[in-house]
């Protein structure tokens, strides 16, 4: 393996942690400021999850747990993998198994919150990926290449002539982070109709794998965010900063809403600006 | 893993609290609540008030017990991971308080679970509410010494349960 290779592997796997506690933490700050209150401390996420792993681990069969660490894996490979330029579809994939491993964890339960909360996370995962499948293949339309190596030779910015194509993933993305409106199967925030949905069952421990898997996907959706400007890095960084903030914002003026709505209005739209997009590159 | 000065850190700025009414008036309820609102805001402990007992650390307890919800008390007690603390709120939640002598009232909280600090009052101020969980956290430190040395303390039901299994 290459030298660079394996410094790529190495941030990944111990950067992204870090980055994503941090980020979760202004999160949680800037969505008190905007809600009036002072907040927790920026590095409140780490504590939490550091009590969770001190917890005692109460666990209600073995295949919950087999499925956090399969879906904390997948996090960590989606990471890995964008690290190392490879192949969009292959992430997709990655992403989709550690997806559809949490639906079965949350399965494995009886409660018939988890139950919920699983079959919410289905339909919310059958929501985002044709339009997260819509993002690459017009990537692909544009550079001629699902590999991030070959797209990053590319020689324009891909938000320019994929600008419709920003505002699916921001859809899709938005789903991804169960920010509201789309905090259907869960939700970071305090009471909720099903409450925690997909992970009522997971305590201690285990809740602590899946916060962990959690902070290495926000790091994975920055990183597909990012590559739509790849040609200057300060750019780049201003348009993730961009996007989270938005992402923030839209979670505080948003309502939860129910999951018909969420079919028929993200499909609708996504797939009309999809439409649209696809057209323009074709035309230009 | 991670060194235990560290771990207990953590545990005394991390509380997550689930509130169980367990018979109140529904005054205590309200000054429970007024904690969360941005007047009082617990978050910035980073208290956060969860709807799952799997997930919390601090049992809130409103309200007197009595015979028919004494069995839902202990099951929530019982489904929260150690290392774990009960706040009871009010005199209701403290003694019985109005509601002591009445047929079909247990008494206070510590009746059925043990209670680690109390918020006397009727109903409480919510800067009383917030004392009362902060020294409930010397206790959840204390408790953490101990769930770090493999001491868990358990009703007694729970521990014939666990050893049946
Ligand atoms: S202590 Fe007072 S306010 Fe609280 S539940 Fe009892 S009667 Fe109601």
């Amino acid at each position: 393996m290459k030298m660079e290779n394996v410094v790529a592997i190495a941030l990944a796997l111990f950067l992204s942690p870090i980055v994503g506690g941090v980020v979760a933490g202004i999160d949680r700050k800037i969505t008190a400021r905007l809600q009036g209150r002072y907040g927790p401390p920026i590095l409140q996420p780490f504590y939490d999850v550091m009590k969770l792993i001190g917890k005692e681990s109460m666990i209600v069969n073995l295949w919950q747990i087999l499925c956090a660490y399969v879906y904390l894996v997948a996090a960590i490979l989606t990471v890995v993998l964008l690290a190392l330029q490879s192949d969009l579809l292959l992430i997709f994939f990655v992403l989709a198994v550690g997806g559809v491993f949490l639906v079965i964890g949350a399965l494995a339960a009886q409660s018939p919150y988890s139950q919920i909360g699983a079959q919410r996370e289905l339909i919310q995962m059958l929501t985002y990926e044709p339009l997260l499948i819509l993002v690459f293949v017009s990537i692909y339309l544009v550079t001629g290449s699902y590999k991030i190596s070959e797209i990053l030779k590319f020689q324009e910015p891909l938000l320019i002539p994929l600008a419709l194509m920003y505002i699916v993933l921001g859809y899709a993305l938005t789903i991804k982070l169960r920010k509201s409106p789309f905090d259907i199967s869960t939700s970071h925030h305090a009471h909720q109709e099903i409450v925690k949905g997909v992970l009522t069952e997971y305590s201690g421990p285990y809740l602590a794998i899946i916060e962990i898997a959690h902070w290495y996907e926000t790091v994975f959706v920055l990183g597909i965010c990012a590559l739509f400007w790849h040609t200057n890095v300060y750019i780049m960084v201003l348009l993730v900063v961009l996007t989270y903030l938005a992402e923030i914002i839209i979670d505080n003026v948003c309502a939860r809403l129910t999951w018909r709505w969420m079919l028929g209005y993200v499909w609708s739209a996504g797939l009309l600006l999809s439409f649209a997009n696809y057209t323009w590159i074709y035309v230009r | 893993m991670i060194p235990k000065k560290l771990l207990n850190k953590s545990r005394v700025k991390s509380p997550w609290l689930i509130h169980f009414d367990c018979g109140s008036c529904n005054g205590c309820d309200i000054e429970v609540l007024a904690c969360l609102t941005p007047l009082y805001d617990v978050e910035r402990f980073g208290i956060l008030n969860v709807g799952n007992p799997k997930h919390a650390d601090i049992l809130v307890v409103t309200g007197t017990v009595n015979h028919r919800n004494q069995k839902a008390l202990k099951n929530v007690y019982d489904q929260m991971p150690e290392p774990k603390v009960v706040v009871a709120i009010g005199a209701c939640g403290s003694t019985g308080g109005i509601f002591r002598e009445a047929y079909n009232v247990v008494g206070g909280v510590d009746q059925v679970i043990p209670v680690d600090s109390y918020v006397p009052g009727c109903a409480p101020k919510p800067e009383r509410i917030i004392d009362g969980i902060v020294l409930a956290l010397e206790k959840l430190a204390e408790k953490g010494k101990r769930v770090d040395e493999g001491i868990f303390e358990r009703l007694a039901g729970t521990r014939e349960a666990i050893s049946a299994r």
